[in-house]
């Protein structure tokens, strides 16, 4: 069971809110993914939950129970590090261990445990190797069977991946999602990448200095972002945001309309701009349209088989039922 | 010549009378009663020396390396006796700290209402040690304060969700880290350590009996007291051959850290 309750949790550092009064729910079972820039506070939440840090007001209830004074080790939860943590004078079997080894585990469950974990996770070959002497997916890895060995209510990750190049961060969130699939377990994942959050969350929760702008599966915050902060966050490339009079002929102080719900033609349309650069991924390519007269630039979506070039002119339509509309204060208009 | 020095009989006493001596200094050296006891008393020195500063530096470095008030004056005074010419210690050691009469010891042991102790008559071989270890103390701290301000915070964290109290915290992950720092201080100090001779000879000078003689004081008593060349160069040979004995041991225990 890992079900965790925040209750108007408040964390200072000497005068500094660094996060105010925030509820939250994260039910048993569910991928739960913090996202927001960089110094919002995520690592701050995810180390109050993991009891690192002490509250400085509210309540944390893990499964019920409030846990907002119990020690880390108690607590049954288990975290994963950006930097791996890993104990670099033991081998990876010790490592894998160190908790069991702390907890008192029988030696023939710890050695059915980490058989198990090793093979889930590709390690049996580097069981007998220090931390030193492995890759780093592979250190990723045994940070994670040192977490899985505990059987802990809850995962708590820490920016997992960061340190990790492109091709192996794309494998290792297959082998967390798939991970979650199979143990069922809650998980708490924290991420600057937007990406990762998209792909991997049950629930995204999209913080801002220390405020939850927005709580949603990934598709109801893509379809139907809360607010303008959410709106520019989530999504790649970044909706577009328009002021002025093309946000006033919609009814609103400013629109948003992502970059694969405009129609982009050569000869007729409702905007017209020049094509700036132009991005081609194959099966896509975006567009990065200027002197629209609407915003800086607008990013464009079109099919990888569009024959446009720099400087030509272009006529750019949005999907009206795929508009975002957003009031004075950056809140969403119905 | 050290090595040529000691097969002679060679004493500054009768320097006329150089004569060739053969393994005579080495039975000479090796028959003395003294010999042993500075064996015994070189060894008690560099081991005590090594427990107290090697424990001692771990405590005061876990103590320091907590962010405490007026710290970078805490350790600037923890420095200081290094930097403190090793006879002058001595002397504040005999005359203001260990002295039966006017030592800062003495007067603590009044204030309870127990006889002072006479130090370097009663206790000659301790006296020198903690004397040495004083000095060595500075250095032994600095070095496993650094290394323990390497320890990753992150790792701790991780042992301390793990489970690991304080304790275990210290043995699986602070000890293991900070073994590659104690290796260079025991190694470091123990060439230093065995050649100790300054702080015995403007305290105990040896004594009482040959009590806190180690084999350094032993061979510049020959050279300078009797004048003896040839023993003292025996000696020399002696002492460099047996510190090379205990450099093999000490690499091997430790040197395993040091990969
Ligand atoms: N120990 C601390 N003392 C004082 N301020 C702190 C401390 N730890 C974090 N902060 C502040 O709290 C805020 C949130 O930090 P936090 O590490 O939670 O950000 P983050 O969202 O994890 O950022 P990043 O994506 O860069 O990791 C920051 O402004 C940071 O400066
Ligand atoms: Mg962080």
């Amino acid at each position: 069971m890992g079900r965790i309750t925040l209750e108007a949790v408040t964390k200072r550092f000497g005068d500094v809110e660094v996060i105010p009064p925030l509820n939250l729910d994260i039910n048993d079972g569910e991928f739960v993914v913090f996202v927001g820039p960089s110094g919002c506070g995520k690592s701050t939440l995810l180390r109050l939950i993991a009891g690192l840090e002490d509250t400085s007001g509210g309540r944390i209830l893990i499964d019920g129970k409030d846990a907002t004074d119990t020690p880390p080790a108690k607590r049954g939860l288990a975290m994963v590090f950006q930097s791996y943590a890993l104990y670099p004078h033991m081998s990876v079997r010790k490592n894998i261990a160190f908790p069991m080894r702390m907890a008192g585990v029988p030696q023939d469950e710890q050695d059915r445990r980490i058989t198990s974990a090793a093979k889930a996770l590709n390690l049996t070959d580097y069981l007998d190797r220090k931390p030193g002497q492995l890759s780093g997916g592979q250190r990723q890895r045994v940070a994670i069977g040192r977490a899985i060995v505990r059987e802990p209510a809850a995962f708590l990750f820490d920016e997992p991946l960061s340190n990790l190049d492109a091709a192996l961060r794309v494998g290792m969130r297959l082998e967390i999602s798939e991970l979650h699939n199979r143990l069922k377990t809650t998980m708490i994942y924290v991420t600057h990448d937007q990406v990762e959050a998209m792909t991997m969350a049950d629930k995204i929760v999209v913080l801002r200095a220390g405020h939850i702008e927005q709580v949603g599966s990934p598709m109801e915050l893509y379809r139907a972002p809360k607010n303008l902060f959410v709106a520019g966050f989530i999504g790649s490339p970044r909706m577009n945001l328009i002021d002025g009079a093309a946000a006033a002929e919609y009814g609103a102080h400013t629109i948003g309309i992502r970059p694969e719900h405009i129609a982009v033609s050569p000869d007729h349309g409702k905007w017209r701009g020049r094509v700036g650069v132009s991005e081609h991924l194959g099966s896509d390519t975006f567009f990065y349209v200027e002197d629209t007269g609407l915003a800086d630039t607008i990013t464009v979506r079109a099919g990888g088989n569009i024959d446009l070039h720099h400087g030509d002119t272009v006529f750019l339509t949005p999907d009206d039922a795929q508009m975002h509309r957003f009031d004075a204060t950056g809140a969403r208009v119905a | 010549m050290t090595l040529y020095y000691s097969f002679l009989n060679y004493n500054l006493l009768n320097p006329a009378s150089i004569s060739w001596a053969g393994w005579f200094n080495y039975q000479y050296f090796y028959t003395d009663p003294a010999f042993f006891d500075a064996i015994w008393n070189t060894l008690a020195l560099v081991l005590g020396v090594l427990a107290i500063t090697v424990i001692g530096g771990i405590a005061i470095a876990l103590l320091i390396d907590k962010p405490i008030f007026g710290q970078g004056i805490v350790r600037i005074l923890i420095i200081s006796p290094f930097f403190v010419m090793p006879p002058v210690a001595a002397l504040i050691w005999k005359n203001m700290i260990m002295h039966p009469s006017y030592g800062v010891f003495a007067d603590i042991s009044r204030a309870l209402g127990l006889q002072p102790v006479d130090w370097f008559a009663q206790y000659p071989l301790t006296s020198i040690i903690i004397i040495v270890a004083w000095q060595w103390l500075p250095f032994a701290t600095l070095i496993l304060l650094t290394a323990l301000q390497s320890l990753d915070g992150e790792q701790m964290e991780a042992a301390e969700m793990d489970g690991a109290g304080a304790v275990s915290r210290f043995i699986h992950l602070t000890l293991p880290h900070m073994a590659r720092a104690i290796t260079v201080v025991v190694l470091i100090q123990t060439i230093f350590l065995l050649g100790i001779y300054a702080e015995i000879l403007v305290t105990t000078n040896g004594g009482p009996g040959n009590a806190s003689t180690n084999l350094t004081y032993l061979i510049y008593r020959a050279a300078r007291l009797n004048f003896d060349i040839g023993g003292a160069a025996a000696g020399g040979i002696i002492a460099v051959i047996l510190a090379n004995i205990v450099a093999f041991f000490l690499m091997r225990a430790v040197g395993k850290n040091l990969d």
